[in-house]
């Protein structure tokens, strides 16, 4: 059934879609990557990646008109995952070069990480643990079946920071200091981390996505 | 403490992946699909893809062969060879890569990092160095796999192509590349001492001692590992077992 579900992978001209497309190819026959209104509208589950700044990603779809249409597709209750900076574009507002506005889908802002232990290097690049966010179960969700700690590949200056602590589903510690990795409001979610890159686990988490559906 | 990245570093030739010591006297190793797919699943943490001679020859890397690789894993892959276009990238990328690595062309066109970390982020665009030692506390970068000079500093080099953007840097020794001798920590740690962003170590590697000292003395963030995994001296899942027990942080194998 998972086969002939329709995702639509949002092409808003940041950065590189080929092993998001691969991944989901696992797992459904019918994966569009498109910058189309209606395909985003249609679809029946929408993935929004992306890699670079805030700004730019909200450029990325202001120029392609298609905040409405994913505002749209959001009100209807339908999965949605975003990864790295598709995840912080969820957010009401970013602070990188400058402050700019988001799609406020989920309540919070984006900032830079805070000076941390041992200076630790940022970028944070590599592969760190998720675990809840205290009460947060993560049975029926796009973490269902993971081990709490597993290991998922991350590469980011920037943070999720939910207003709301029930936005929180997963969090990561990284040079001491511990922040949101994974936002999730009903059936949308977002990644700070590649599950794409992030090998089985990875894969597991983009097929209990799909499975939400 | 974070978690130190070990990353199988695969050399081709052609269709083949190839070995040498001190980046020449090249031996046929077998097919790198093959050895991808096992690096994989033996928990590697990402794969370093090179084609050797590509730039030497100013022939672009072969994208079908890397696309057949990249179909085998679903985790980082950072590939490099001739890469002298954001054209080239972008077929880099769409063939599976995650980051490309620039040694030779950059040295002539260093604003070229520069434009691909605009256009594709920092963390796309991986310095690659090739150093030579020509004495005490000094290293020259060197390219077309280890066979020209370049009158250029390592030092210097790295500091110029971080202002420049890159998001990474793949230092491999061409002196220690092949020997299983251990690693040139002294250039390692003269590049991280100051390097804001992630180093990734490579030349020497061999017994697992020769591993951890890379990284606890010479504070790699990432090691690029290939003649012991490829001739199969050890695993990566007893290398990374071994670091466990000696208290550094390595993703667990699955």
């Amino acid at each position: 059934m998972l086969k002939q579900k329709h995702v639509t992978i949002i092409d808003y001209g940041v950065g590189n879609l080929h092993s998001i497309v691969k991944a989901v190819g696992n797992f459904t026959e019918k994966v569009f990557v498109s910058e189309d209104p209606q395909a985003i509208e249609s679809a029946d589950a929408i993935i929004l990646p992306g890699v670079g700044s805030f700004q730019s990603g909200m450029e990325g779809l202001n120029v392609r008109n298609l905040v409405p249409s994913v505002k749209k597709y959001v009100a209807s209750g339908k999965p949605m995952l975003g990864i790295c900076l598709g995840a912080q574009i969820m957010l009401g507002k970013g602070f990188e070069f400058g402050e700019f506005d988001g799609l406020n889908i989920i309540h919070g802002k984006v900032i830079k990480f805070p000076v941390l232990e041992n200076n630790e290097k940022i970028p944070h690049v590599g592969w760190n643990s998720i675990y809840p966010n205290a009460d947060k179960i993560w049975n029926d969700s796009i973490l269902k079946n993971l081990d709490p700690l597993s290991s998922v590949y991350f590469v980011h200056s920037y943070i999720l920071v939910p207003e709301n602590n029930k936005n929180i589903f997963a969090k990561t510690k990284y040079g001491g200091y511990e922040f949101c990795s994974v936002i999730r409001s009903g059936n949308i979610y977002g990644c700070q981390f590649h599950p794409e890159k992030s090998g089985k686990i990875g894969l597991e988490i983009i097929k209990n996505f799909l499975e939400l559906i | 403490m974070k978690n130190i990245r070990i990353i199988p570093r695969l050399d081709i030739k052609g269709p083949n992946l190839i070995k040498g010591i001190h980046t020449e006297g090249l031996r046929v190793l077998g097919n790198p699909k093959e050895f991808a797919k096992r690096y994989y699943e033996e928990g590697a943490d990402e794969i370093i893809y090179l084609d050797t001679v590509a730039s030497l020859y100013q022939r672009n890397l072969d994208f079908d062969l890397l696309k057949t690789v990249a179909e085998q894993i679903s985790i980082p892959l950072t590939v490099g060879g001739g890469i002298r276009s954001i054209h080239d990238i972008n077929n880099a990328l769409r063939a599976g890569a995650d980051k490309v690595a620039i040694n030779t062309y950059a040295v002539s066109h260093p604003e070229f990092l520069a434009e691909g970390a605009k256009k594709f982020g920092s963390q796309c665009i991986v310095l690659y160095i090739e150093a030579k030692k020509i004495m005490p506390g000094k290293w020259e970068v060197y390219t077309d796999g280890g066979r020209e000079r370049t009158g250029l500093d390592v030092i210097e080099w790295a500091k110029k192509t971080i202002d420049l953007g890159v998001g990474e840097i793949l230092i491999t020794s061409v002196d220690f590349d092949g020997t299983r001798k251990g690693f040139d920590t002294d250039l390692v740690s003269a590049i991280t001492g100051f390097a804001p962003i992630p180093v990734i170590a490579h030349g020497g590697a061999g017994d697992f001692i020769s591993v951890k000292n890379i990284i606890t003395q010479g504070h790699a963030d990432a090691v690029a590992i290939s003649s012991v995994l490829h001739y199969k001296d050890y695993s990566l899942k007893d290398l990374k077992k071994y670091l466990n027990t000696e208290n550094i942080n390595v993703r667990a194998v699955c």
